[in-house]
């Protein structure tokens, strides 16, 4: 029996303490004819056979062999160490520290990523953790709706097109008016949300809107790329009231959507409209210092259908990966990966633009580490001709519906080498020019 | 011990690159930062000891048995985690699924999402199953929009859910985020549903019922399908909390039993780890009313392969892509090595090894029901306390005796209570270990409840200041 320990004679005894002669009788209390009949369920397998089969299954998806494909998900180094670290199991296989003391090593780190969060943002509190960017967007949402009492909510246009369609999923059966171009007044409107690169890598400085929006009584929600404020100017230095992201990019691997990370933090006076754990510093008897989870009053199991969130397990060993990650980089280190995610993405842009192909800037404007760009064909078919050579050149954007049949979204980061960027530029322009 | 943050020396570097090899570029300045980000400045080795510290300050299923109830804390097979280290998944980029051009490099992840939709579905008797909600309480939120989709689609005005007042925290939390009223249901004194009461909170307005079963008392509903035909006379569709899946899978399905809609915890009942809190996985399972509503794309199966299609009256996107894909692929590893048998055990030993528990403690603590349980069993610490001893004293012994506390002050409906799930991978041994600790805390209670209230002494601290904390609200050192 696959990992279940009982021998048949120490079944025998339990059954006997219970009072019970089979284990079937323990299932009496469901009705009879409420009773499994038959399922299709395949016999079980080896973990050899196992291990096996989806190592075949897993050979049959191709991740190229130098890619391009970003969109709001960048393959960034991950240094050997947030695997070797991250996968001890004392932090794998721990719940939700509901006994602190015998979890202050969660604990903690939630402490210390809440701090590093914070730093990165220039905000004064930080959450740990929600599900991921998509979600953080509605989540800050009614976090602002919460605090407003106000139910518009402005969509900038460079937030990201998935985020949007589940803002609005989300939102379906709430009475919001969520409205996408920025109104003539932002009188009576919750929050504006904007994103920082845009979807389509566009860098911008929103603390004039900050100001707007401060204005108006609403609330600036920033949704930020993590490894670009190593560079970039903070969401609080801009003004933002709350800032959100995806946390993807600080550690975890790619892998096809999740887990990943929702990352969120805020203004002070706003912690507690705040959904998620948050952890705290205190002391024991002793003035030992220690952390426990704080402000639970806000929480789903306290509040029930007063909480702020219904959010109950949520990304912690992502979270501890990010500050892992954040840990071994340090602040030269994300700087420096910063650095060369926008001067690789500027020296392709630049010979992109300049080759004979054609291809041209869909957008004007500095950009971070992605870039779009306007082909003289067919986007997918230029994609389809460079697949064969191992190369996924970047995302086209018609089917998001971000963008028209020949537009292609590009993504830079530190891994990719000067060779990588020539071999793309070159292999774009034989597709192109034949 | 220190914070990382306090170890930091100016200077000091971990992961280097290698040197840039294309032109330095410039941004202008208005749209930079004006100091690197005030991270610290440490050795890789300064990092690595400093988290494998902090992992020794944890309690794991790994270390410790952890018998948290309505958690599931199963043993998490290492298979799973060789799985989700593949690069083929590992390393696959979500966005090669936004455009058909790319669909040929995704088969085999379609290949994961179809067959572990596809075999849950036949595990619960569903009709569908999609995996993109992210935790349980994101699959409950998905489910109530499913609920009002379809009321919506058929021009019903319905606006109230009904939870019974035993349901975990999230349920209403997830009901009212949906955008639904919530009215309670109580518990008769046997710890079920009560018929009556329900008839009573039972009208026109109910868009669903959310249930768990067997319930949080760890008892299973004997009305749920008379609960299920009033349901649906009113046209009222039946939810089902699968946090406690473990009791019953293998043993009697959702679906037969006249639900419409559950979500899965793939981190309670299919074993993927728990990870400090998260990620887990909380698919969303169907009947056939709901099916047309699903969020979409869904993977479809054809002659050529998989592909994806959005159907045209889904609710949308709940996750941007699959959901928490790499737990869903540990998940399918866990079910094929499982298999129909595997899986049949698994409720019947997690069963099994409740009720064991409960014939060992039930005279040293007061059962809350006074009635065999299935997957959990549920103490009331009333007896204790009225020693001074309370159900946080019972608990923090525990730490000091090697084991991680059961849950205690949920469900809010026992005074006092201690909720135990020990599942099916534990030993006797490993049951009897906690037994004997459990029965000499309770002696501990009535001979010297001090010692119990100075507990726990052997963890890296003791028992902190909550109200400093609240107080003080230290959340980070900025
Ligand atoms: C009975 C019950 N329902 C729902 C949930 C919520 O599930 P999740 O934590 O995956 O969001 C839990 C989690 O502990 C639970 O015990």
């Amino acid at each position: 029996m696959t990992w279940i320990p009982a021998t048949d004679a120490e079944r025998g005894e339990m059954l006997a303490a219970i009072g019970v002669r089979s284990i079937d009788e323990l299932f009496a209390t469901i009705p009879e004819h409420l009773r499994l009949r038959k399922w299709q369920v395949p016999p079980g397998r080896s973990q050899m056979a196992v291990q096996r089969i989806l190592a075949e299954t897993a050979a049959r998806n191709d991740t190229g062999t130098l890619s391009f494909v970003g969109g709001g998900y960048y393959d960034h180094h991950i240094p050997a160490a947030v695997d070797a670290l991250a996968s001890r199991s004392e932090f794998l296989t721990a719940y939700t520290p509901y006994q602190p003391e015998c979890a202050q090593g969660t604990l903690q780190a939630v402490y210390e990523y809440q701090s590093a969060v914070c730093r990165l943002t220039d905000l004064e509190c930080a959450n740990a953790s929600l599900y991921d960017g998509g979600t953080a967007v509605f989540e800050a949402t009614t976090m602002a709706v919460r605090q407003t009492r106000r139910t518009r909510i402005v969509c900038h246009e460079s937030l990201n097109p998935l985020y949007r369609r589940m803002l609005a999923t989300h939102t379906a059966n709430l009475e919001l008016d969520i409205v996408d171009s920025e109104p003539a007044s932002l009188d009576g409107a919750a929050c504006v949300i904007v994103q920082n690169p845009s979807f389509l890598g566009t860098v911008r400085d929103f603390s004039d809107l900050a100001e707007r929006c401060h204005a108006a009584g609403a609330l600036l929600v920033v949704s930020f790329y993590p490894v670009s404020l190593g560079l970039l100017k903070t969401p609080g230095a801009m003004g933002a009231d709350i800032a959100i992201a995806e946390g993807q990019s600080l550690g975890l691997p790619l892998s096809f959507g999740g887990p990943y990370l929702g990352i969120m933090a805020a203004r002070q006076k706003l912690i507690r409209k705040m959904p998620g754990r948050i952890a705290a510093a205190t002391q024991d008897a002793e003035g030992r210092r220690g952390f426990v989870l704080t402000l639970q009053a806000r929480e789903q199991h306290i509040r029930r259908e007063k909480a702020t969130s219904n959010i109950c397990s949520n990304e912690a060993h992502c979270a501890l990966r990010a500050l892992i990650h954040l840990c071994l980089l340090g602040r030269e280190g994300l700087r420096e990966v910063a650095v060369q995610c926008h001067a690789k993405a500027e020296y392709l842009k630049g010979r992109l633009i300049e080759g004979a192909a054609g291809i041209q800037l869909l957008n004007d404007g500095p950009t971070f580490n992605e870039f779009a760009v306007r082909l003289p064909a067919d986007a997918e078919s230029v994609v389809e001709r460079l697949l064969d050579r191992g190369i996924h050149p970047g995302l086209p954007l018609a089917p998001l519906g971000a963008g028209e049949r020949t537009d292609l979204l590009v993504a830079v980061t530190e891994k990719h080498t000067r060779e990588d960027l020539d071999t793309l530029t070159e292999a774009l322009e034989q597709a192109l020019c034949n | 011990m220190q914070l990382i943050f306090e170890t930091s020396r100016p200077g000091r570097r971990g992961v280097r690159l290698d040197p840039l090899d294309v032109p330095e570029a410039t941004l202008p300045a208005e749209f930079c930062r004006e100091d690197a980000p005030n991270l610290p400045e440490v050795g890789e080795l300064d990092v690595v000891r400093h988290f494998t510290r902090l992992s020794a300050r944890n309690f794991g299923v790994d270390s410790h048995f952890y018998p948290l109830g309505s958690c599931t804390m199963k043993y998490n097979p290492k298979l799973a985690d060789a799985i989700s280290a593949l690069p083929g998944l590992a390393g696959l980029h979500p966005h090669l699924s936004s455009s058909p051009v790319y669909h040929g490099c995704i088969q085999g992840a379609l290949e994961i999402v179809y067959e572990t939709e596809h075999l849950l579905a036949e595990i619960a008797g569903m009709r569908e199953v999609s995996l993109q909600p992210i935790a349980g309480a994101h699959g409950e939120l998905t489910g109530a929009l499913l609920i009002a989709a379809y009321h919506r689609a058929k021009g019903n005005k319905k606006d109230t859910i009904i939870i019974p007042d035993s349901a975990h925290g999230t349920n209403p939390a997830s009901a009212t985020i949906a955008g639904f009223k919530v009215v309670q249901a109580p518990s008769g004194a046997d710890g079920t549903i009560r018929l009556d009461a329900f008839k009573n909170v039972m009208n026109d307005s109910v868009a669903g019922v959310m249930l768990t079963c067997p319930n949080t008392h760890g008892l299973f509903e004997p009305d749920v399908h008379k609960i299920a035909d009033l349901a649906h006379e009113a046209d009222a569709l039946l939810y089902y909390d699968g946090a406690n899946l473990n009791a019953i899978i293998g043993q009697s399905r959702p679906g037969d039993l006249g639900f419409d809609v559950m979500h899965f915890n793939l981190h309670k009942t299919f074993a993927t780890p728990h990870g400090m809190g998260g990620p887990g996985s909380g698919p969303v399972g169907v009947g056939e009313r709901l099916a047309p509503f699903l969020p979409g794309p869904r993977v479809t199966r054809t002659e050529v392969g998989f592909g994806l299609e959005m159907p045209p009256q889904s609710i949308g996107k709940i996750a941007a892509f699959f959901g928490n894909f790499l737990v869903a692929a540990r998940a399918y590893a866990y079910l094929l090595c499982q298999g129909d048998e595997g899986l049949k055990n698994v409720a019947r030993y997690a069963v099994l090894n409740a009720n064991y528990i409960l014939a060992r403690l039930k005279d040293a603590y007061d059962p809350a029901y006074d009635t065999t349980c299935m997957h959990e069993c549920v103490f009331t610490a009333t007896r204790q306390a009225k020693a001074g001893v309370r159900a946080i004293d019972i608990a923090k012994a525990l730490l000091d005796r090697g084991f991680h506390a059961p849950t205690i002050y949920f469900p809010l409906t026992v005074k006092e209570s201690i909720m135990i799930e020990p599942t099916e991978t534990e030993s006797k041994q490993t049951l009897d270990a906690f037994c004997d600790a459990m029965r000499a805390i309770a002696q501990a209670a009535q001979d010297d409840p001090e010692s119990l209230h100075a507990a726990p002494q052997t963890t890296p601290v003791g028992r902190l200041d909550e109200v400093r904390a609240a107080r003080e609200l230290d959340c980070g050192c900025l």
